[in-house]
């Protein structure tokens, strides 16, 4: 009846899971018991849960990313903490069994639970903006998207209470991940719960190429587009190209666990390096899935907090196409190892020194735009600043790396480690916190506490330095990634330092907690009346802060690059038009949610083998789609005398809509 | 801004100006075109898949001994047979033809019906043989990738009959003609993966 799920599966004697998934479900009850006390959930239900605005959905997307960023970095804390402890007769506090899964759960959570959600959350609140229109291509497509993603979230955190995770690493390379090695329900949590939220990405990339290419305002011809909406073109690309390699390496995998079939098996003629080369396909774009939108927004800082345009920006376009090419060609570099023969890994090695020259161009527009310019250091460009020069650092480890005989000595070490924490953290998380700090007025009407904003910023970046230049000495001294036990007691000082700027980092988090706090309780000093509180260049500054639901009530006109920043030059910012046409915008549905649900309870039948389960929960989702497939009844049209009277009262309030 | 000025803005700027959000029916069409390439890289994936496992028969049964070409050759006809009549749903569609639409969605359905049928009975055949998919890598590449093509023909089969229920209830309506592209692109696309596994594992399989 319930397949392999019996008490067993709740680990009763180990207390670390168990009391951190309890403080975990006692804070998910206080926060339900608060919104029923308080009497939320009508407006969660109509607002949030069931909207299909892209504005709404963005929001929850970084707040998953930022909430589980939190259990993300809890796993760190516990392996810097379990390194520096468990030298020489030491053990630390972490038996091996648990370790494992602690560093799985920390790479899977960090790249498709914290990333993804982050850069995809600014690409869906900012894209639509920028363009100028009303929302993305397929709305409920969107919701659907961010509720898959979430279904793979709980799922994985599932896994901390109700049996185990993989203790593969979030690679599960075969045949370690095969049924053989790995035969309880670690793996299939890590390939169920990605398998899901993968789904959700790739239909991301769907409606994101589309929107781009197919809806934009009046006027915005491609080159005068947001640079930011070029690196959300080609990241949206790359998902395109890059996910369903996954989908299917991973159906690879669980054909092999579930239907004993010889895929990556070391019997009946099996192939383990098949699967690490379809993963690496997938694997290196991902980098930069991940990193380009964040190149996007650090493109839109450097401007409007230099007050002038964007240095190279037809460079800026083709260096951003540039590495979406390229980042097909360089997946081997991530296992030189593997032995394919000393011509194909020069091969991959110099593509992959390639991918720095157009990187390399965007360093100096940044640095161009800059120059001479008027800089004001909000923190959005104390992260720009923070990682020109981090980013760059981890540029240079990645092209030693790209050596395939220096490869050979370093693969697998915490040099390797440091390199990847190097490029992520300086580049994609300093990204998503300038984007998070520069838009947040956009977002919520008022700006955030620039104190405690650059006080986190210090508290990166300070930790940053500290918690990973050790782990680039210790690399090169020979020390191997993912040790639950160091033998060489010589190693300890340096793994000191490295807890040390684990925790400087951890006080940079509670900042940015602070931050967000303090921020909430002064809003009304720091409201954001005008809609463009950074003197901003792009369009999504043209409307008020927050946009209405619709955005624009009058689709602006572009006619340039930074066609918000003409319009303020010609001051013909549009102002309340004299007679307003309805506005038809996509109704809210529960779709996504639903279908997400039965997403869960799928997937954690899958897991545990519990058939009938599985089967019910697919019919419905099924059904769902099928009920959604049906319906016509999917826009609503606000008339234009609401469009005018909700115009009027943003004038009102002063901001030039 | 007023349309006057956006109107005369556009002239102002002549080619080089760009009219603003696309058309429903492109916007549709073009999204789920994209969703299309990205299960035919999914479909890729798969084919390398194949092609890496292919020699790979542990001592079973290869390609060579298992597959029938007769058979092939119908499934092919039958399948290549469903998208020429499932153009001609979508003609008689456009011309808002209910009973010619009838007719050819009811011919499209029996020939995929037809292709599936032979292909499971294909299947069950060689996992009589004790070459089912778990005998070899070959036969675990050869299964996932044939049957994915097949699942997607019993989806396409299922939707088929979704959209003929809908265009009985509602008629030939835009919205309900957009989904029916949607449909035919699918189904045709369909064809295009079918000529990659008729060639790549029938034709090249026979010849080892």
């Amino acid at each position: 009846m319930l397949g392999k799920l019996s008490w067993s599966a709740i680990p009763f004697n180990e207390p670390l899971p168990l009391i951190s998934g309890a403080a975990v479900f006692v804070v998910i009850l206080v926060v339900i018991g608060v919104i029923t006390v308080k009497g939320w959930w009508p407006y969660l239900w109509r607002e949030w849960l069931t909207s299909v605005d892209h504005k709404h959905i963005g929001i929850m997307y970084v707040a998953l990313g930022l909430v589980m960023l939190l259990r993300g970095f809890a796993d760190a804390l516990m392996m810097r903490s379990q390194q520096a402890l468990a030298v020489g007769e030491a053990q630390g506090y972490l038996v091996p069994e648990h370790y494992n899964q602690v560093f799985s759960a920390h790479g899977t959570i960090m790249i498709f639970f914290v990333a993804m959600p982050l850069v995809i959350g600014l690409m869906n609140f900012v894209v639509p903006l920028q363009l100028g229109v009303r929302d993305v291509a397929f709305p409920v497509l969107n919701s659907v998207s961010f509720w898959l993603t979430a279904a793979g979230a709980l799922l994985v955190n599932l896994s901390l209470v109700i049996g185990n995770f993989a203790r593969t690493g979030w690679m599960g390379y075969p045949p370690l991940s095969g049924l053989t090695f790995s035969p309880d329900v670690g793996v299939d949590y890590y390939l169920w719960s990605l398998q899901i939220s993968g789904i959700g990405t790739l239909l991301t990339g769907v409606n994101f190429v589309t929107t781009i290419l197919k809806l934009r305002a009046p006027g915005m011809t491609y080159f005068r587009m947001p640079v930011f909406c070029w690196t959300a073109l080609a990241t949206n690309l790359l998902i395109i190209a890059a996910f369903p390699v996954l989908t299917a390496t991973f159906l690879m995998l669980l054909l092999d666990r579930y239907l004993g079939m010889h895929f990556f098996t070391n019997d009946a003629g099996g192939n383990q390096m098949m699967y690490v080369n379809l993963f690496w396909l997938w694997g290196h774009p991902e980098v930069y899935i991940l990193i380009l939108p964040a190149f996007g927004v650090f493109s839109e800082v450097a401007p409007t907090f230099s007050g002038k345009a964007l240095f190279g920006y037809r460079s800026m376009v083709l260096a951003t196409l540039g590495i979406c090419i390229l980042s097909f060609m360089v997946w081997l570099h991530h296992f030189f190892t593997m032995g394919a023969g000393a011509n194909v890994n020069a091969f991959f090695g110099i593509m992959s020194a390639i991918i720095a020259v157009p990187t390399g161009v965007k360093v100096f527009n940044w640095l161009f735009t800059m120059f001479r310019g008027r800089i004001v250091f909000r923190t959005p460009m104390l992260f720009l600043v923070g990682f020109m020069v981090t980013f760059v650092i981890g540029g240079m480890t990645g092209v030693l790396l790209a050596v395939p005989p220096i490869d050979f000595v370093l693969h697998n070490s915490v040099f390797l480690v440091a390199h990847f924490h190097n490029v992520i953290i300086g580049g994609v998380v300093f990204g998503a916190l300038a984007g998070y700090n520069y838009w947040f007025p956009k977002a919520f009407g008022f700006t955030l506490d620039e104190r405690w904003g650059k006080a986190s910023f210090w508290c990166w970046l300070i930790g940053f330095y500290l918690a990973f230049m050790p782990l680039y000495a210790l690399g090169l001294r020979g020390m191997t990634r993912r040790l639950q036990h160091i033998a060489d007691p010589t190693w300890r000082p340096m793994l000191l330092a490295a807890g040390l700027g684990a925790i400087v980092i951890f006080c940079g988090i509670l900042c940015q907690i602070v931050q967000l706090y303090v921020s909430i309780r002064t809003r009304e000093r720091r409201r954001d009346v005008t809609g463009d509180p950074w003197n901003g260049r792009t369009l999504e500054w043209a409307t008020s802060s927050p946009p209405p639901a619709y955005n624009f009530a009058v689709l602006p006109r572009v006619r340039t690059i930074d066609a918000f920043w003409e319009m303020k030059q010609r001051e013909s910012r549009p102002a309340a038009a004299a007679a307003y046409e309805p506005i038809e915008m996509p109704r809210n549905t529960p779709t996504g949610f639903i279908i997400a649900f039965f997403a869960v309870i799928t997937g954690f039948a899958l897991i545990w083998h519990i058939w009938w389960m599985a089967i019910l929960g697919l019919l419905t989702a099924a059904a769902t789609m099928l009920a959604f497939g049906w319906s016509d009844d999917r826009e609503h049209e606000i008339p234009a005398a609401e469009v005018a009277r909700l115009e009027r009262s943003r004038v009102r309030l002063g901001g030039a809509a | 801004m007023t349309t006057v000025t956006a109107e005369a803005d556009q002239r102002a700027h002549g080619r080089e100006s760009h009219g603003g959000p696309a058309p429903t029916r492109i916007v549709v069409a073009y999204g789920f075109w994209i969703f299309i390439l990205s299960d035919i890289v999914m479909f890729s994936a798969l084919f390398a898949a194949y092609a890496v496992l292919s020699g790979n028969t542990a001592g079973g049964p290869t390609g060579a001994e298992l597959f029938n070409l007769r058979s092939v050759f119908i499934l092919t006809v039958c399948l290549l047979l469903s998208s020429y009549t499932c153009g001609l749903m979508m003609l008689s569609a456009g011309e808002g033809s209910l009973e010619r639409f009838a007719v050819f969605a009811v011919l499209t359905f029996l020939l995929g019906a037809a292709f599936l049928v032979i292909e499971l009975s294909e299947f069950a055949d060689m996992v009589r043989k004790g070459a089912g998919p778990s005998r070899s890598a070959f036969l675990s590449a050869f299964f996932t990738l044939v049957g994915m093509h097949g699942a997607h023909v019993a989806t396409g089969l299922l939707w088929l009959l979704f959209m003929t229920a809908q265009v009985a209830a509602k008629g030939l309506r835009p919205k309900v003609l957009r989904r029916l592209l949607c449909y035919s692109l699918f189904w045709h696309a369909l064809d295009i993966v079918w000529i990659g596994v008729m060639t790549l594992v029938y034709l090249m399989g026979v010849q080892r």
